[in-house]
């Protein structure tokens, strides 16, 4: 092979006078960093392969090892930086579209950052969420136009519903994308935090059907895993149409990663690369979508909410009005900056729009239709702490999906190789050797802490407000004021200026 | 977009009465009750709803309405004109009080929707939703002019004041009502605008408001989507709406808006029977944006009951008390033993916990009503 021109991306430090030639290092790196020079009795790197996902620093006993940016400078330049001239190397070397995983990393504006909260001052109390109940159960679902009461009794009863205890949720990250390790970790923190995780395109591993209360089944272009046993499996069904790290286009599971675990859940041969075609092939109208959601209401009974999960793209106000009117019961809309296991890089930093404009632009479309109280919405893509979660909630999300923040509670640490199976931490990878290093019960635990510490935060949010329900925060858009903001950017977002 | 009204928060008093057998008695009993908690309010609003007070007119709507200048006259009489039959029009009768400075033009109008003007309706809109959506639009559109009240055989008087000067001012001393309500305002800032003051009302709605509504932003929006708009610089309107739009609107009784508005804890509806807690959760679920949260009292009327009641962890005082068929409600018990010094009984409602007093010439109507469904 020729020789690459790619220089190495971190630089791995080992302080010689701590490190104890244990090997650990040498062992947890599944990319083959570390290795033993016997001759000289002493551990050496290769830069090169390193991927900065920090396994090796966490876990150096001796605390010997730092990992740093490679300190090799380009000659200064705005426009060529050092991400697309290795894009170049890289393809000129391999003629392929770059991949990549996790969600986009380019410096867009961030406008959860641009918005802050109101707290009470003198005229309304704030509320001691320690002392004062503090409430933020969420029903997702189907509402009707008019709660029908006859002789002061309910006359029709409500379409079924999620029940959240908070208004977040694990988003859809399928079996074979992350480990059955990572999928069990977060059912289990679901059924503990009163809350859902989703299957993704994975289908529901035969471990996983005791979660089923807790369980959104996720229907997508490939429809792997699905059967009537898995859709009544779950608590709620989301078809999904879009994803915000790559709308537009499928799916690939590569044949490698699909071993016997991955192969029974989705129902597919093993060893098969599962694709998910970019568009669903019965699929390519709103009406077409409205058979589906219907068929699979038809298939449950109707005892299950149905939801439509899209990414946010240019359009998406009228699109989600067209999904709420096709019969969906939850819309969930995905940001430009959500993430992935695995996705083309171009499509990943250039498609779509930012989570906070869509959802203030779908939010705003369905109340002018008047049917924003008759649908939930569910954003996701970039929720990044309890700040962001309330500030989805006051510009009008009813709940959100967490993804890459759960990863991140499970040990990842954001190198964006999730597309190489080869995951240090055991989230994204299918190596049984890899997989053992997450513990469900501990990866549980820590996505468990972190909705609860969430949920903390939210009611201290909401008391410094004045308010005691998270019903109280939904859409309710005086609670934010914009920073640094163009007036258009205001007017899109629907709030104030601070100060105004 | 970018339309949001603002809302001034406001501390106040707030007084009711009500006579369940339906008889009538003049503005002097409220006006002392109210003033007794003079501290409460700041001279910047104050105002009265008095319901019973246009016998002879029971079947118009009485448009209370408040006007800058002759010209927001002549346009909101031209299209009074053009809508609705005005049987009689003229100023609101006011004596002269030192304290009352620059008042608006008041004028009250009665009037009843035109027979071909139902016809026109391409939708089959009901009188009280034509005459809603006028009043929308002369607050909307026509500048200067302010619809104060628009109920039958009830009125408002408020404005820039203290109370008891703008009952002098208004001679509610010579009306004769079954209910009246009253409110002191202390607000925070104000334009000093006299539509800013209590009552808000709409249609037989009428609401004197102690507190700040910090669900505001969540309520409007949500009313917004049902063609209610919110003009008037105030959380409080929002409170006549949701109650318009969950009674009048929705057809919820009364006693399960209340449940709407100041509702259960979840770990409350948690506890009770199946049957209720599917309704309780239900209401929550579907109507949770209308969730009045925040510290308030109020006192809402209509022309058949009065309600009073406090947010669900009462952050605003309220006391009720009763004697013979009078039912009394006021921000201090001090308020009602000024005129009412020997009550039968005298409580305060919890958090959440409605008061309602009613005729009982409804009570028995509802009773012979359900008798007959049965």
């Amino acid at each position: 092979m020729a020789l690459s021109l790619l220089t190495p991306m971190f630089k791995v430090e080992r302080d010689e006078e701590l490190c104890i030639q244990c090997k650990v290092c040498m062992r947890q790196c599944v990319n083959g960093v570390h290795w033993y020079d016997e001759e000289e009795d002493r551990m050496r790197c290769d830069h090169k392969k390193c991927v900065g996902c920090h396994r090796c620093v966490v876990l150096c006993p001796t605390g010997a090892l730092t990992v740093k940016k490679y300190p090799l400078e380009f000659r200064e330049n705005a426009h060529w930086t050092l991400d697309y001239i290795r894009s170049i190397y890289l393809q000129a070397e391999t003629g392929g579209i770059l991949l990549t995983g996790m969600g986009n990393d380019r410096p867009y504006p961030v406008y959860w950052d641009h918005m802050v909260l109101n707290a009470s001052q003198v005229t309304n109390p704030s509320i001691d969420p320690l002392r004062e109940p503090m409430e933020l159960k969420t029903y997702l679902g189907r509402k009707p136009k008019a709660v029908e009461i006859k002789n002061g009794k309910l006359a029709e009863k409500l379409p079924p519903q999620l029940e959240l205890d908070v208004p977040i949720m694990f988003s859809a990250m399928s079996f074979g994308s992350i480990s059955l390790n990572a999928v069990k970790s977060l059912a289990q923190a679901a059924r503990e935090t009163g809350t859902f995780f989703n299957t993704g395109e994975g289908g529901l591993h035969r471990d996983l059907y005791e979660y089923g209360a807790n369980t959104i089944v996720q229907v997508a272009s490939g429809r792997f895993g699905v059967d009537p046993d898995y859709l009544k499996a779950g608590a709620g069904i989301e078809i999904k149409i879009g994803q915000g790290a790559k709308p537009g286009i499928g799916g690939h599971l590569p044949g490698e990663k699909v071993g016997p675990e991955v192969s029974a859940t989705r129902m597919i041969p093993l060893g098969s690369d599962a694709i998910s075609p970019a568009p669903h092939h019965d699929i390519y109208s709103i009406e077409d979508l409205r058979q589906l959601i219907f068929s699979l209401k038809e298939a449950t009974n109707y005892e299950k909410p149905v939801g439509v999960k899209i990414a946010a793209v240019h359009n998406v106000a009228a699109i989600a009005s067209g999904i709420a009117r096709a019969g969906a019961d939850f819309v969930a809309i995905d940001g430009f900056r959500g993430g992935t296991g695995a996705a083309p890089l171009r499509t990943r930093d250039n498609v779509g729009i930012p989570i906070e404009f869509a959802l203030a632009a779908v939010d705003e479309r369905l109340r002018r239709e008047g049917i924003r109280n008759e649908v939930s919405i569910v954003v996701g893509g970039s929720i990044r702490n309890s700040a962001d979660v309330v500030k989805a909630i006051a510009l009008g999300a009813d709940a959100v999906y967490i993804g890459t923040a759960a990863l991140i509670a499970l040990g990842c640490h954001l190198c964006q190789k999730c597309n190489t199976g080869k995951c240090n931490w055991g989230i994204a990878t299918q190596d049984p050797y890899l997989v053992k290093r997450l513990n469900p019960e501990i990866g549980a635990r820590r996505a468990a802490n972190l909705i609860r510490a969430w949920a903390h935060e939210i009611k201290e949010l909401l008391g410094g407000m004045g308010i005691n329900a998270i019903e109280s925060l939904r859409g309710n858009r005086l609670m934010l004021r914009g920073i640094g903001l163009n007036e258009k950017e205001l007017s899109i977002l629907g709030i104030k200026a601070a100060g105004e | 977009m970018g339309n949001f009204c603002e809302y001034l928060p406001s501390g106040c008093a707030i007084s009711g009465i009500i006579n369940k057998k339906g008889k009538r008695f003049n503005g002097e009993r409220i006006l002392e009750s109210i003033a007794v908690m003079h501290e409460r309010s700041n001279g910047l609003g104050g105002g009265f709803a008095a319901y019973g007070i246009y016998p002879e007119f029971k079947d118009h709507y009485a448009l209370h309405v408040f006007y800058d200048s002759e010209k927001a006259r002549t346009d909101t009489e031209q299209l009074l004109q053009e809508r609705f039959h005005v049987d009689e029009s003229g100023p609101v009768p006011t004596r002269p009080v030192r304290a009352i400075t620059r008042p608006p033009l008041i004028w009250r109008y009665f009037v009843q929707v035109k027979p071909q003007q139902k016809e026109k309706q391409i939708f089959s809109v009901e009188a009280d939703d034509y005459l809603v959506a006028t009043v929308m639009e002369i607050n909307e559109k026509i500048p200067g002019a302010f619809v104060v009240s628009s109920g039958k055989n009830m009125g408002v008087f408020k404005g820039v004041g203290y109370p008891e000067d703008i009952g002098e001012f208004y001679r509610i001393d010579e009306y004769q009502g079954y209910i009246w309500t009253a409110h002191g305002r202390f607000p925070t800032n104000t334009p000093g605008w006299w539509g800013g003051a209590h009552p808000f009302t709409l249609l037989d709605w009428s609401v004197v408001h102690n507190g700040e509504i910090s669900s505001y932003g969540a309520n409007k929006r949500f009313l917004e989507m049902f063609g209610y708009c919110c003009t008037l610089q105030t959380d409080t309107e929002v409170i006549t709406y949701v109650f318009d739009f969950l009674v009048r609107k929705q057809g919820l009784p009364l006693e399960l808006a209340v449940k709407v508005v100041a509702a259960p804890l979840w770990s409350e509806i948690e506890l009770l029977d199946p049957e209720q807690k599917e309704l309780l959760t239900t209401l929550r679920a579907v109507y949770g944006n209308l969730l009045l949260n925040g510290p308030f009292s109020i006192i809402l009327a209509t022309g058949r009951e009065i309600l009073a009641l406090n947010d669900r962890i009462k952050l605003r005082p309220l006391t009720a008390a009763e004697k013979g068929d009078e039912l009394y409600v006021a921000s201090e018990e001090a308020a009602i033993r000024k005129i009412c010094p020997h009550p039968d009984r005298v409580w305060m409602p919890d958090g959440g916990e409605p008061v309602i007093g009613r005729l009982q010439e409804c009570i028995e109507k509802e009773t012979t009503e359900s008798a007959e469904l049965a």
